[in-house]
């Protein structure tokens, strides 16, 4: 691989046009427009040891495990069905915010004793349904979770609301909340030894620039 | 078309399981030889554990991460639940404690085959080749350094330059994780957030626990305690006088560090005190070993008193377990390969001839320690290689020309 002092993997979408301004004021803007460009590893401006990669949201977490990246940006949700073992989740960034839910019809009754849920975090859904002394049949889908019910392939979702618009729109509810979700910084556990004073300056930096938001 | 796409996938092995073709299988054979004779040299003796037993004494002190590891069958002759080692380091415990001499110190050495249901760790296999080193029956420092100074002359045989060294200790989270009164399935919880550093998890865990302010700061504290030996300093200080089991493990911790800045100046050392690495028999000390071409440890290991009880014997215990595939596969740097080619090209090639002097010429060779295979059909010798020729009425070795 490349001499890079440290890499950084940010995933791409919403996250990443959040987390632009952060990086900002963390003194590692990538060299260029990535929500524009199609580059896929950009150097940080002002930091030659540094650099970004943009890689799609769930493998960020892999991505920061196996080292191939030494820090990560990644919301919550994918940190909790990732299990979150393999790495450290050095701080809360404080962006990206939304919340994981349970939801189903807004006006039918309560869901039967052993609903199926469709959702696209599996193991989450598993892990809370388990928790909560609850029997669940869970259906992994991609996207649209919405249609689940609409369309009586499951009587629940689980799935991130920000403003619940969407939810309603479609005739949903929010039945429960699983968890408040925002972009953490993560590291990878053996950089941390190999190149801990520069990894934690770079915390400290991370640490700084989400307090002055 | 089932059929033919099966035929067409037999060579495909199980997630996780390896096959080690020539060059690779001689390395890492080589490295096992190597890595024993250490051992040895060291003063460690051998022990071979069996690779299949009942599942209650494999899991006898187990926690839920090694029962989850373990393969299990049913014994057809007995009808109990067997299970394949999936760690060797319980099974050499119990060897210790019920089956050898248990009151003076003893060292033991172990190399084989294990088995895990998951795929997991660096390399991801599921069918790692196991080594390690053990002392039983020395509570104390100088057994933990020796076996962390065994755990870096084993990298070092193995080739693997650039080690960092990570130490922790498990008596400062449990020390605190007592003094705060939480109970052990919480502090499990706990341990599992500060294996992952996330402060703000920790906190808001423990205020819903009940723990007092001053107590949470402890533990979000801890999660940021991690660099050089200089963060022991720093501990002493934030903890002075807070928790007398923390204050020995720092202490610990320091005489560690210390014996081994003597002994390895060249090796880097990072403390991190919120760290309880692998499966969870540890009580002390922790340690591992990490180069920076890798994203996770490649060697670790710990004290783990009282493993033995179970068996008997509860005894004090330190050691440290690696896998040799994986070392075998640092130390390459395109060897396996290169390995084969030079390995071909000793070879002295005999001819396919029933002459007594030969069989003696060739038996001589092999003792002392030539390799000789025999060409059975001469015309395929390759003309540049190594050979046994008939010079007069002698069998001499033609080098390669």
């Amino acid at each position: 691989m490349t001499a890079a002092r440290f890499r950084i993997a940010v995933a791409k979408g919403r996250l990443l046009q959040e987390a632009l301004p952060l990086l900002g004021r963390a003194g590692l803007a990538p060299d260029g427009d990535p929500l524009r460009e199609r580059r896929l590893v950009m150097p940080c401006a002002d930091d030659g040891g540094a650099e970004i990669v943009i890689i799609r949201a769930a493998d960020v977490p892999t991505f920061v495990e196996y080292g191939a990246a030494d820090f990560g940006i990644a919301g919550k949700d994918m940190l909790m069905e990732h299990d979150g073992r393999g790495f450290y989740e050095l701080c809360d960034l404080g962006i990206a915010r939304c919340r994981m839910v349970v939801a189903g019809h807004a006006r039918r009754g309560a869901p039967p004793r052993r609903p199926r849920v469709a959702t696209k975090y599996v193991a989450t859904a598993r892990r809370h349904f388990a928790q909560s002394g609850r029997q669940a049949d869970i259906v992994k889908l991609y996207g649209s979770m919405e249609l689940g019910p609409i369309l009586g392939l499951s009587d629940l979702i689980v799935d991130l609301v920000d403003t619940g618009e969407t939810l309603r729109t479609n005739g949903l509810a929010e039945i429960e909340e699983i968890a408040g979700i925002s972009a953490r910084l993560i590291a990878n556990r053996a950089s941390m030894r190999i190149k801990g004073t520069a990894m934690r300056a770079v915390a400290d930096r991370f640490a700084a620039a989400a307090r002055t938001e | 078309m089932a059929g033919r796409d099966s035929s067409s996938k037999r060579w495909l092995l199980p997630d996780g399981v390896e096959q080690a073709l020539p060059g690779e299988a001689r390395r890492i054979e080589g490295l096992r030889r190597r890595v024993l004779d250490l051992f040895d040299a060291w003063g460690y003796e051998l022990v071979i554990t069996p690779l299949i037993e009942y599942l209650e004494s494999l899991l006898a002190d187990a926690d839920d991460e090694l029962n989850l590891q373990v393969f299990k069958l049913t014994d057809q002759s007995s009808g109990r639940m067997l299970g394949i080692r999936a760690d060797m380091t319980p099974q050499v415990a119990r060897m210790d404690a019920h089956m050898l001499h248990a009151h003076g110190i003893n060292r033991l050495c172990y190399a084989g085959q294990v088995l895990k249901a998951r795929c997991g760790g660096v390399s991801g296999s599921r069918s790692p080749l196991q080594f390690g080193a053990e002392i039983y029956g020395h509570e104390g420092v100088g057994s933990s350094t020796e076996v962390i100074r065994l755990m870096l002359a084993a990298l070092d045989a193995a080739g693997v330059d650039g080690v960092h060294l990570g130490v922790g200790h498990v008596g400062i989270c449990r020390g605190f994780a007592q003094a705060a009164g939480l109970a052990p399935e919480r502090s499990e919880r706990l341990l599992d957030l500060l294996n992952t550093k996330a402060g703000h998890e920790i906190e808001a865990y423990l205020l819903e626990q009940g723990v007092a302010r001053g107590q949470i700061e402890w533990f979000v504290s801890l999660a940021d305690l991690y660099g050089d030996a200089g963060v022991l300093d720093e501990a002493r200080r934030r903890y002075a006088g807070a928790v007398p089991q923390v204050a020995d493990a720092l202490d610990e911790l320091q005489s560690v560090a210390d014996a081994l800045a003597r002994s390895h100046p060249g090796v880097q050392l990072h403390c991190n005190l919120a760290e309880l690495p692998g499966y969870h028999y540890e009580t002390g000390l922790v340690f591992a070993g990490y180069v920076p071409s890798i994203g996770q440890e490649i060697a670790r290991g710990g004290r783990y008193n009282n493993v033995g009880e179970s068996f008997g014997k509860a005894r004090p215990a330190v050691g440290f377990s690696s896998d040799l595939k994986l070392l075998a596969a640092l130390g390459d740097d395109d060897g396996a390969a290169a390995e084969t080619a030079a390995g071909a090209a000793q070879t002295i090639c005999a001819p396919p001839d029933d002459d007594p002097a030969l069989h003696e010429k060739i038996a001589s060779l092999r003792a002392a320690g030539e390799r000789v295979a025999v060409q059975f059909d001469a015309a395929a010798n390759a003309a540049g290689a190594r050979a046994l020729v008939r010079d007069g009425g002698k069998w001499v070795v033609r080098e390669a020309s």
